[in-house]
């Protein structure tokens, strides 16, 4: 079979599970965040933590919960991370330093999982397990709150009530991400993933040579850090390495896993606004977005322009045999579309112009699918907007879902849609004037800006992939990428709860022959039409200094 | 303003509490699950599919090695080689040269990778496949294709004493397919070609 051909099967499989799951698991997520029951263990968890999980919040309430679980979870984690030598399991590892506990610790909890330490050789089992991997949990499940209350302020009407917080992220976690989590583990483990609590062990090679084996909850972790769109990766290696992802099948199994939940959420959505049509839009602008960027990369590195690759014959610097071109770039454009950042494969050593399709797909916010409910509340953001341009062009006051889009509504989207492109530029922009931003790159010329613009894009938009020749375990980059991802994470979801807020008090309008269809194709294409233009505007310049020279000059 | 000091303290406290519930349940209770059931059900795998030969660990299966000459940083020319690794497959340092594909250093090293493949095995520079001449993404690949387990065939069959086509048949024996005929790409595990490779030439 040629590659190509066993490419074309693998996206077809992929697309195939997802289609096959979409309705029964949009449908069962709706359930879950409109059911009235709650599990024992969620009674018992209430309980522990003192909160009446039936108590409806309105808009600051809801935010202050996300706030106040988010720092406290900060706190925690940069603490773990600062005592890890004196609890049991060390592995004999030091204390991480306080500017990189900070980095980590925002990092993972602002559901970036950008990581400035190699995980081998830095964190032991406790902070591994207890600490990066609850976040892994608890803020994917944050980020589907989030989600799910803005799509409650389309589906209420005079009222100011978004749901319970603490409800949304226990079911969140206990309902939908630990179950799967824990079947997709056992099944990694199965296929060569390890999950165990030993040392690091040291063996004799046939050679005569020492070789050190590592340890760990990998599988566990590797479980939910797909699932829940982290990206961190127990090693440094993350998902290239073999003891995450040990082969074809495991790599097509975690992609689906870090697809799953972003591709299924539009049929959530669709199932609580009481009109699937309008979710199968969402998916359908989505789903395009992604297959254009997968053919586009896949088909650049296997056209292999760069001089190197020439040389070699292939793309394969970066790559592990096991996955080779396509596999790799199937990956990489679906870490990158959703909020992920794991790898299987190193993006820095990719061709010059799939690095800028790469860095494309985090700049347009990762709406495509994007990370659990981040990128659905971003797509809905995206959908205000595009509703807002055909407003103007017809000459209407624009309505989404029976909801007028008003001064207060197109204020805020235009907030939540300004703060990760400023984040990004300024981040870039003061790092390239300072000497920190040329010392740490790995690379020269348009490649080496691309490293920086990558990283900083990456934070902002809690991505967490990294063009990783770039050097950022220096405090300057700790700190300044650590505010990205807190601002890029928080501020956002404060325009979003708002909106849901000002959209849940509305009387619906009854829809009339003027009304724009949003559940119809057109609308599908203006949206994917506003998503390119606004964001090619916006970084065109940006681009072109990186990856588009390097690209045009190779 | 006292009195949203306090609420704001409620809150955290409550915030506090939920979370250190929550660690409970997703960072101990799920992890020691799912190692309960991966070390009865899947013990090998769960610690490394470690590779035994003569009753002695030599390895792990996932886990790529260096086949210098003892002591020193040149390949060996009785054993199969693997990839290149900037990090001489030290498993505690994983991760690629990061390097852009046009990048002048990348250049100048996939060239001399390609003389020197080219050299030891005794082919022509255009026989030598693109992952004998990049660095994998691991640093510990433990997987190269066929194509350059074939280039190898002749020089390993010489440097051991064994006829060529034992050792070529030997190279077909272990190369693996894609996962279910179109996951990933073919390849051959280098470690465990090498032990049947000792096997044969009884050394």
């Amino acid at each position: 079979m040629s590659p190509v051909l066993a490419d074309v099967l693998q996206v077809t499989a992929l697309i195939a599970a997802l289609a096959l799951v979409h309705r029964p698991f949009g449908d069962y997520m709706a359930a879950v965040y409109a059911s009235g029951r709650h599990l024992r263990v969620e009674k018992w968890i209430y309980r522990s933590m003192g909160a009446n999980p039936d108590a409806e919040m309105r808009w600051p309430a809801y935010l202050r919960g996300v706030l106040a679980f988010s720092a406290v979870s900060v706190l925690f984690l940069y603490l773990l991370q600062r005592v890890q030598d004196k609890l049991p399991l060390s592995l004999g590892f030091k204390p991480i330093s306080p500017d990189q506990a900070f980095n980590t610790a925002v990092s993972f909890v602002s559901n970036t999982d950008w990581q400035s330490y190699s995980g081998e050789v830095a964190m032991s089992h406790v902070t591994q397990t207890a600490g990066l991997a609850v976040q892994n949990f608890v803020s994917a499940a944050v980020g589907m709150a989030v989600a799910v209350a803005l799509v409650r302020g389309f589906a209420r009407s005079r009222t100011g009530d978004l749901g319970n917080f603490w409800a949304d992220l226990v079911r969140g976690t206990v309902r939908i991400l630990i179950p799967i989590s824990v079947v997709a583990a056992v099944v990694l483990i199965a296929a060569g993933v390890i999950q165990n609590f030993g040392d690091i062990h040291t063996i004799i090679t046939l050679t005569g040579d020492k070789q050190a084996i590592s340890p760990g909850a990998v599988a566990s972790q590797e479980a939910i850090k797909d699932l829940g769109t982290n990206g961190g990766g127990f090693f440094n290696a993350n998902s290239a390495h073999p003891f995450e992802n040990p082969n074809g099948f495991t790599n097509l199994l975690e992609i689906f896993l870090l697809l799953v939940i972003p591709f299924s959420l539009p049929r959530t959505f669709g199932k609580m606004v009481g009109n699937v049509k309008q979710g199968y839009a969402i998916v359908a602008a989505m789903g395009i977005i992604w297959f254009l960027a997968v053919v586009a990369v896949t088909w650049i590195e296997y056209a292999h322009p760069g001089t190197a690759s020439q040389i070699a014959g292939g793309s394969m610097e970066g790559k592990e045999q096991r996955f080779g071109e396509g596999p790799s770039s199937l990956f990489a454009v679906s870490t990158t579309m959703t909020s992920t950042g794991s790898v299987n494969s190193f993006h820095d050593s990719f061709q010059g112009l799939s690095g800028g399709v790469l860095l494309l797909g985090m700049m347009i916010g990762e709406i495509a699918p994007g990370g659990v409910g981040s990128g659905l509340y971003g797509m809905l953001i995206m959908a205000v907007i595009a509703v807002f341009i055909a407003g103007l062009m017809v000459g209407r006051t624009p309505e989404y879902l029976g909801k007028k889009i008003g001064t207060r509504e197109i204020k805020l989207a235009a907030c939540y849609i300004l703060i990760t492109p400023a984040l990004v530029l300024i981040g870039t922009a003061v790092a390239m004037a300072l000497p920190d931003g040329k010392e740490a790159m790995t690379n020269i010329g348009a490649h080496g800006f691309s490293e920086v613009l990558y990283a900083y894009t990456s934070a902002s938009n809690n991505n967490g992939s990294a063009f990783a020749g770039f050097g950022a375990n220096t405090p300057f980059f700790n700190t300044t990428l650590g505010l990205c991802m807190a601002l890029g994470r928080f501020l956002p979801m404060v325009f979003v709860l708002a909106l849901a807020g000002s959209l849940a008090e509305q009387q619906p309008v009854p829809a009339t022959a003027g009304t724009l269809r949003t559940e119809k194709p057109l609308f599908t294409g203006l949206l994917v039409g506003a998503i390119l233009i606004i964001t090619g505007l916006t970084f065109f310049p940006a681009l072109a200094l990186g990856p588009l020279a390097e690209g045009l000059a190779a | 303003m006292n009195n949203s000091v306090v609420n704001t303290a409620r809150l955290a406290w409550a915030a506090l509490r939920m979370l250190l519930v929550l660690t409970v349940v997703t960072g101990v209770l799920y992890p020691l699950a799912v190692t309960g059931i991966g070390q009865l059900a899947f013990h090998d795998q769960a610690n490394g599919s470690m590779v035994k030969v003569d009753g002695q660990e030599v390895g792990s299966q996932l886990i790529g090695q260096s086949w210098n000459i003892e002591g020193t940083d040149k390949p060996d020319p009785k054993w199969f080689q693997g990839r290149p690794s900037h990090s001489g497959y030290d498993p505690l340092a994983t991760g690629s040269s990061q390097l852009g594909a046009s990048d002048p250093r990348l250049v100048k090293a996939v060239k001399e990778a390609k003389e020197q493949v080219a050299a030891f095995n005794g082919v022509p520079e255009s026989e030598v496949p693109k992952d004998a001449v990049t660095g994998s993404a691991s640093a510990i690949d433990p997987d190269i294709s066929p194509a350059y387990a074939q280039i190898q065939v002749k020089r390993v069959a010489a440097a051991n004493g064994l006829s060529t086509e034992a050792v070529e048949k030997l190279v077909e024996d272990h190369t693996q397919g894609r996962t279910a005929g179109f996951l990933g790409e073919s390849r051959v595990n280098v470690l465990e070609l090498n032990i049947a490779l000792k096997e044969l030439a009884g050394n």
